[in-house]
């Protein structure tokens, strides 16, 4: 009972949010310089055709009309179309999101996989050689641009040791994609024992999501060691010890479940600098994504792309903490049960 | 008669000497930031080269004792380049943290007065705004309002405006507490009064330690954003455009073309972030609490 | 008496950044079989760091610098870490006085208790499970099947403590080590919590090692006492003798600043205050507020002698006479 309060005091905050989110991409598409109509219509076009044309698009409404239309237009999944490919942008959004789901999964399990590990040892072995290496490469990890890294990675690993593939997308030259079931090809290849597109899959995938995996590593490291170090001296630790309990079970049992909880959290804000990095990884590595889709159509001042991804990103970024949030309070017996 | 222990004269002394050697590394960091600015400020003076001189005899040589970061496609000095582009990055990492800092205090002051309402609208705003991935947002800010230096600037601080909003509302918001039990106001002191005098000191050091860390983050932004083309017009230069530049000549082997660009930016977050850190270690335990 | 445990002369120090603090200085004492001692002193006397010591938990900065610990023959200062992890939980078991930070928020209570059945007497599941509802039950929590299945922030503080002295006798410890057990519980609460302990004492025939600041405590639980100052035991006695003819000038001073309601009197305090244990000094750490300090008390450390059969205090004035007989 008092979980559903809570679930529901959550969403009321959630509400508001999304829809100033909607504002705010709304605001920005309207303060646009230049007409749409304009665009639309091309060059060679009579002011009375431009005319019409802003009658037809609604551009003559006032702003909170013009609103009304993008939310409702945004509703029944109408992006607007993009200049360069001709296509709808949610269509072009659809073929596109797996790529980046893939990317962003797969960076996710490289920074938890390094991450959780690298920021416990550091906190078990406070202070020696292990912490400070830890902790170096993590202050030196935060400050280093996502495409840098990224770019470094490719001078080593493709120019001058030849184990990464070249940047050309999500498959090596002449390899056809598995049957689509999840979108993702590793997974899919897996489901279908297709191994040859299994192996060029992941091969493909192996710099831009240990590059994006990185990234994100050392915040998730450092909340791990800080969480660690606390939970170490609280008193339940120190009873555990009092009563005999072996030391790996203390710290990787009890501790490491315990800190666990508040590393869910941070997820969230992790999720928000995947995205985030995930756009700039695509464009180094020319993966054919959401992030890299949007970005391409800047240069040709194409803004329905832009809008329509950073209303995405945000939308998804809200509903991802949302999610995190009641994740949260079912993990947690002290907000589960009153 | 209290027995307090105060540690001698030489205890003191080795306290001071063990703290200066465990902080030198955010000596260095400050220094390195020092230099570059002033390098960047006088770039004219201290290049070796002007930036866009081209010598084709010259041209993709790895770094040795004439250009000692090596030369692009043009025979540009890479070094010159790095230090003229060093202006406009650090002009927009500073001036982003500072108009960040001034809309982002004065908003949150006006949160933290006059509450109700007013405090409610703005923190749905911030709520909005903090729920964009701070990248994301500024590049959307700069593609709708224009491909500029100037519109980066402005992006950026916009996307930096919460964090200081929240700093200064919920100092704000500790003082009213502590406000109602303070003894001043019954003697008769005037709230606002009260307000200031114990708002600045307290508010002040996470302010600073978060605008030196932000000016890191403002930097990053700002080269991600130009290493994508937005902001940086040619032949304007900075640091992520240089990088970008840099980056086609990986598969043909010049790497120092896409690596000092950046190597340039990772030294300057890193010492940001290095006297941020040490900022904040040496500022908190010392000013919380202090009136 | 056999002593269950014996204290010889245990030291422990920190290292700071201003020096060496002596936290605990040569104490030596005894818990007798079934008997509870309690082992009383102002705060930063040393009582928990003594406590931490005997499990031999002092961490960095911290180390125990000197002494015997001696368990049933076995002297814990001399033992490895995994020898001490087989003893901790089954011949000594601490209780703490932050019963409800102590348990593990996520686990139930029911399986807190029941893992040590399984860890410390290699019990099956479902067996420990069944030890652990009984166990719940001995320390008086109502309904134990319904409250096992329930977490550490649904009981009161009370029942928090109940449940640690459930999951510190579980393995039937020949000592318990009780840390300010009644802190933070209100007076009702605490005087049952005394109760309980006095009572699974008697039952399980444990030893029990009760250390407080609070006096009233002592003389309504405990048979012997021993009283700590800066670091330094200062007098071992049994309760009575200690309240009726306390030696020690501090003792004195404790004794005498006890309010009284029986009678009209002027409060007391303890005059001056501990001295820092930065650097210490080298002899009688009370030198500083005695009032009948003499030279050598600041230069040497007095050692324990008997002023009375089972009554020992370690000090110069009252060895030499100097001071007045209680």
């Amino acid at each position: 009972m008092a979980f559903l309060a809570y679930f529901l005091r959550r969403l009321s905050l959630v509400i508001p949010t999304l829809i100033g989110v909607t504002v705010i991409t709304f605001t920005l598409t309207y303060v646009l310089p230049g007409n749409p109509a304009v665009v639309k219509a091309g060059p060679l076009v009579s002011p009375e055709v431009v005319k019409e044309l802003e009658k037809e698009m609604g551009l003559d409404q006032p702003a909170w009309v013009q609103y009304g239309r993008y939310i409702s237009g945004v509703l029944h999944g109408d992006l607007g179309q993009s200049h360069s490919t001709g296509r709808p942008v949610l269509q072009d959004f659809r073929q596109r999101l797996p790529a980046t789901l893939e990317l962003t999964l797969a960076s996710l399990l490289i920074a938890l996989v390094l991450g959780i590990p690298l920021g416990v040892q550091s906190a078990v072995h406070r202070d020696t050689a292990i912490d400070h290496i830890g902790r170096i490469v993590g202050v030196a990890g935060v400050a280093m641009p996502t495409f840098w890294t990224g770019l470094l990675g490719l001078y080593v690993f493709f120019y001058m040791l030849g184990v990464a593939p070249p940047p050309l997308g999500r498959l090596g030259a002449g390899i056809e994609p598995p049957a689509a079931i999840t979108g993702l090809y590793v997974v899919d290849s897996l489901l279908t024992a297709n191994w040859t597109a299994l192996g060029s899959a992941l091969h493909q995938l192996m710099l831009p999501a240990l590059t994006l995996g990185l990234s994100v590593m050392a915040p998730i490291a450092r909340m791990v060691r800080s969480t660690m170090l606390e939970i170490l001296e609280s008193d339940y630790i120190k009873a555990a010890w009092a009563a005999g309990i072996p030391r790996r079970r203390v710290i990787y049992g009890d501790a490491l479940a315990n800190a666990m909880i508040p590393v869910v959290t941070i997820l969230g804000i992790v999720f928000g600098f995947l995205m985030a990095g995930n756009a700039v990884v695509e464009s180094v590595f020319a993966w054919p994504g959401i992030g890299n889709y949007a970005i391409a159509s800047l240069m040709t001042k194409d803004s329905g792309p832009i809008q329509s991804f950073v209303l995405f990103v945000a939308l998804l970024y809200v509903i991802v903490n949302f999610v995190i949030d009641i994740l949260y309070g079912l993990i947690d017996p002290r907000i589960r049960l009153e | 008669m209290a027995d307090i222990a105060i540690a001698p004269t030489s205890t003191a002394l080795r306290l001071v000497w063990r703290r200066l050697r465990r902080n030198w590394v955010s000596a260095v960091a400050l220094s390195l930031i020092v230099v570059t600015a002033v390098a960047a400020a006088l770039a004219g003076w201290v290049a070796p080269y002007e930036p866009d001189a081209t010598d084709a005899a010259a041209a993709l040589q790895a770094p040795a004792l004439h250009h000692w970061l090596g030369t692009d496609i043009y025979g540009r000095d890479l070094l010159s380049r790095i230090i003229h582009a060093g202006r406009v990055d650090l002009a927009v990492a500073f001036g982003a943290t500072a108009l960040a800092l001034a809309i982002g205090c004065s908003i949150g002051v006006v949160a933290g007065l006059y509450r109700g309402l007013v405090d409610l609208a703005i923190m749905r705003c911030v709520d909005s705004i903090m729920a964009f991935p701070a990248f994301i947002l500024a590049m959307a800010i700069t593609a709708a309002l224009g491909n500029s230096v100037g519109n980066v600037l402005i992006a950026i601080a916009l996307t930096q405006i919460p964090n200081y909003l929240r700093l200064i509302r919920g100092e704000i918001f500790r003082i009213r507490e502590l406000e109602y039990a303070d003894a001043a106001r019954v003697v008769g002191n005037p709230a606002w009064r009260i307000m200031f005098v114990h708002l600045l000191p307290n508010a002040l050091p996470p302010i600073i330690v978060q605008a030196t860390l932000a000016m890191g983050y403002a930097l990053l932004t700002m080269a991600a954003l130009s290493f994508i083309g937005l902001g940086i017009q040619p032949p304007q230069s900075e640091w992520g455009s240089m990088t970008a530049e840099g980056a086609q000549y990986i598969v043909t082997g010049e790497w120092w073309l896409f690596l000092f660009p950046g190597l340039a930016i990772v030294l300057m977050v890193l010492s940001f972030n290095l006297i941020g850190d040490s900022l904040r270690d040496f500022l908190d335990p010392r000013m919380r609490g202090v009136r | 008496m056999t002593a269950v445990l014996e204290v010889r002369d245990v030291s422990v120090r920190f290292a700071t950044d201003f020096g060496e603090v002596d936290a605990v200085d040569g104490a030596s004492f005894e818990v007798r079989e079934g008997e509870i001692l309690g082992l009383v002193g102002e705060s930063g006397s040393g009582k928990s760091v003594t406590a931490t010591a005997i499990l031999r938990l002092i961490r960095k900065p911290g180390r125990l610098a000197g002494g015997s610990i001696v368990l049933g023959g076995r002297d814990l200062a001399r033992l490895d870490e995994e020898e001490l992890q087989k003893i901790r939980g089954t011949e000594i078991a601490m209780i703490s006085q932050t019963p409800r930070t102590a348990l593990n928020p996520l686990i139930t209570v029911g399986q807190q208790v029941a893992r040590l059945f399984t860890l410390h007497a290699g019990l099956p599941r479902a067996e420990a499970r069944r030890r652990a509802i009984e166990m719940l039950a001995m320390v008086g929590i109502p309904e134990p099947e319904r409250r096992a299945r329930q977490y550490a922030h649904q009981f009161s503080g009370g029942m928090c403590q109940r449940v640690m002295i459930a999951m510190a006798l579980a393995a039937s410890p020949r000592l318990l080590i009780a840390d300010e057990p009644t802190t933070g519980l209100d007076v009702s609460t605490a005087a049952r919590i005394l109760d309980l302990l006095r009572e699974l004492g008697a039952r399980t025939g444990a030893s029990i090692l009760l250390i407080t600041h609070d006096l009233g405590v002592v003389a309504t639980t405990c048979q012997r006492v021993a009283v700590m100052h800066a670091g330094q035991v200062v007098e071992v006695a049994p309760v009575r003798s200690l309240f009726r003819h306390p030696a020690h000038p501090y003792t004195r001073a404790l004794v005498r600043s006890i309010p009284r309601v029986d009678r009209a009197s002027v409060m007391e305090p303890v005059p001056g205050s501990v001295p820092s244990l930065l650097n210490a000094p080298a002899g009688c750490r009370y030198a500083g507020r005695c009032p009948w300090v003499e030279d050598r008390c600041r230069r040497e450390k007095p050692a324990m002698t008997a002023v009375a059969p089972e009554h020992f205090v370690a000090c110069f004035a009252v060895e030499d006479g100097r001071a007045p007989a209680v």
